[in-house]
């Protein structure tokens, strides 16, 4: 047993807050979402009753919400929820990388507290109000539009709302700081003396990103990937504004069992499977992070 | 082909209005350790930034190997550098560090892996290939960071204070095998240091680098025993400060009244002589003072009473501290030769007649020391 597991072990008593707080708040939850998701809706959106437990149990027909959930038209929202998911990771991560090392490496130091106040000034608001301005400025006679229309890019307002595209502006707006933070964390610990090192040993400027820049912001990287892949899986407010009726997330979907059609089971069915998914990831990141010998950031 | 190896032309590096380079002009001759000495902020490392294209100068051009490289960018320059905290990369291990650079050059996978054994050899790194830096003591982490830059065959290779991070017995080791290294490869190295012992060991020349000016270039040992300037004097160790007025000059050699009486002939040196009647100062090193009991400047050796003050002994040899009647001081070092009953002849208050060869007088130029 090594010293590090004894020194753990006297720190038990210090982290067992955090364990009241996540076993009552997240766990306790989790596990009546299960219970539920096993259940049948009843004729008035409540829990039907059941008679024989043995029975049901053995009769499986505990699971048939699952089963249910694995009809095509819910395979398909899943699939559309998970792409979405990875397209908004995938752009934030574009956008956000050069703006957190423009903030790190380049700015004046005494400008990059402004900068990365800039960055979190927005949660100052509301995120359903900041939601609804992109319905102003998307929409037919919007901001955007009359832009458009003003630098004689397009004679007729183009379809800004309520599609995938809209969608997606959404979820990228609000996730992007949760990207920009963690890989401003990590490229401001970043030795500026190895980038000399790797262009004096010859390297241009791409294979001096590519061979030192990346694999040290690594952490942070996936860290952003993880802040904001997992929101982003779970969205519903963007997807009901910005979306209209025809974009439908797994979140939508949810919040749909729970809110229209009362079916709290089928709900809970589907709830547990994103719950699941991104416990998957949660984990997959975990063991990533410390194969590489490094603490685990969340 | 010209024998010089890196060229600086009346180099001027401004950052904002601070000058941090200041019209510096050197040759640095091919396959010579060349050393920029001089004070933290003297310059001497933003010159060398700008030998290996860190920094970019605000006027003056660089070349190197003959070719001008003033804009050039690191990864195009024919040199290498040894960081001053190694700037070893925390993700590869020892190979992959010191291959790092070798995937630039035009050679197969099998020619890369001979390289790297040939360095890490060279550097007596051989059996730790696999190690991370943070598992390599200082020591280490020097030698794969001069085994990374020697192994693109650099025409130069440059080193910030490469030592500065290794304990004081440690230091005393590597600079032997440094000077060893440059010999055996005859490249050329410019090595920025602070520490005049450490220029003084390795060197072949010294550049002494004082508010972004070259004080004074040349010779190791003549820099050493011939400092141009009171700063470069003090630097060197020698701050026994002569004051005195010129009588006239000739035949190579200025004659000089002693403030304290006497006369003396002292070597110019290829220096302009002073002016008759000007106000001068020289320097004696410590090691060439000799402290007697008599007035010996009948026998035409230069004497100044003085007064005891202070003694060191240092084991090997004794500094004692002198003052003359008019309060200046001086140091002479005596090597402890004599029995060891004698090391502490001279009592302190004793009063006694500063000695030395008119030939060991170095007349300063320049502005006066602080």
């Amino acid at each position: 047993m090594s010293r590090g597991d004894e020194r753990s072990r006297a720190a038990y008593p210090l982290i067992l807050p955090t364990w009241v707080v996540l076993g009552v708040f997240f766990l306790l939850p989790l596990g009546v979402l299960l219970v539920i998701s096993f259940g049948q809706r009843g004729t008035y959106g409540g829990l039907r009753p059941i008679g024989d437990l043995g029975a049901y149990l053995l009769s499986g027909k505990f699971l048939s919400q699952y089963a249910r959930s694995l009809h095509p038209i819910y395979l398909q929202i899943f699939w559309r929820s998970l792409w979405m998911a990875v397209v908004t990771t995938g752009v934030c991560l574009l956008v956000s990388y050069p703006v957190a090392y423009y903030i790190a490496l380049i700015a004046a130091a005494r400008r990059r507290n402004l900068l990365l106040g800039l960055v979190v000034i927005p949660f100052w608001t509301s995120f359903l109000i900041r939601t609804y301005a992109w319905m102003f400025i998307l929409r037919t006679e919007g901001l955007a539009n009359r832009l458009l229309m003003a630098a004689g890019l397009t004679s007729h307002p183009l379809e800004l709302l309520y599609n995938d595209f809209s969608v997606l502006i959404g979820l990228v707006y609000g996730e992007l700081p949760f990207m920009i933070l963690p890989l401003y964390a990590s490229l401001e610990k970043l030795d500026r003396t190895l980038l000399e090192a790797s262009a004096d040993l010859g390297a241009s400027a791409r294979e001096t990103f590519r061979r030192v820049t990346v694999p040290l912001t690594a952490p942070g990287i996936a860290a952003g990937i993880v802040l904001v892949f997992v929101p982003s899986l779970g969205q519903f407010i963007v997807s009901d504004l910005l979306g209209g009726a025809k974009t439908i997330l797994a979140g939508n979907l949810v919040q749909n069992q729970f809110a229209v059609a009362r079916n709290k089971p089928f709900g809970s069915a589907i709830a547990f499977e994103v719950t699941a998914a991104v416990l998957l990831l949660l984990l997959g990141y975990a063991v990533w992070t410390r194969r590489r010998g490094e603490d685990v950031l969340l | 082909m010209t024998a010089s190896s890196v060229s600086i032309r009346a180099v001027t590096k401004r950052f904002g209005d601070v000058a941090a380079v200041d019209g510096v002009s050197l040759e640095i001759r091919r396959g010579e350790f060349f050393s920029l000495l001089g004070p933290s902020g003297c310059g001497k490392t933003t010159l060398l930034r700008m030998i290996g294209g860190f920094e970019l100068p605000t006027e003056g051009s660089i070349a190197i190997e003959g070719a001008d490289m003033t804009r050039t960018p690191p990864y195009e320059r024919p040199v290498n550098m040894v960081f001053q905290q190694y700037a070893l990369f925390p993700h590869l291990n020892v190979t992959e560090n010191v291959a790092f650079g070798l995937r630039y050059r035009p050679l197969d996978r099998a020619a890369r892996e001979r390289r790297v054994a040939e360095v890490l050899a060279l550097v007596q790194l051989d059996g730790l290939e696999a190690r991370r830096p943070d598992q390599l003591s200082g020591g280490q982490r020097q030698r794969v960071a001069l085994a990374r830059a020697l192994a693109l065959e650099p025409r130069v290779l440059l080193l910030d204070e490469p030592l500065g991070a290794l304990d004081q017995k440690l230091r005393k080791e590597v600079q032997v095998q440094l000077k060893h290294l440059q010999r055996e490869l005859g490249i050329t190295f410019v090595f920025v240091t602070h520490d005049q012992e450490e220029a003084l060991t390795m060197s072949d020349r010294i550049a002494v680098m004082n508010r972004g000016r070259v004080e004074q270039s040349g010779d190791a040992a003549r820099v050493f025993e011939r400092p141009a300037t009171a700063f470069v004097a003090n630097f060197m160790g020698a701050s026994n400060f002569f004051a005195a007025t010129a009588a006239g000059a000739s035949g190579g050699e200025a004659e000089l009244a002693l403030a304290a009486g006497g006369r003396l002939r002292v070597p110019l040196d290829g220096a302009p002589a002073p002016a008759p009647g000007a106000a001068v100062r020289f320097i004696v090193r410590p090691e060439k003072l000799d402290l007697r009991r008599r007035d010996l400047s009948e026998r035409g050796v230069p004497s100044v009473p003085v007064s005891v003050e202070d003694r060191v002994y240092q084991g090997v040899a004794t500094l004692w501290t002198v003052k003359d009647a008019a309060g200046a001081r001086f140091t002479v070092y005596e090597q402890n030769e004599r029995p060891f009953e004698e090391s502490s002849r001279w009592q302190l208050g004793a009063r006694l007649f500063l000695c030395f060869h008119a030939r060991d007088a170095d007349l300063l130029g320049g502005e006066p020391a602080p």
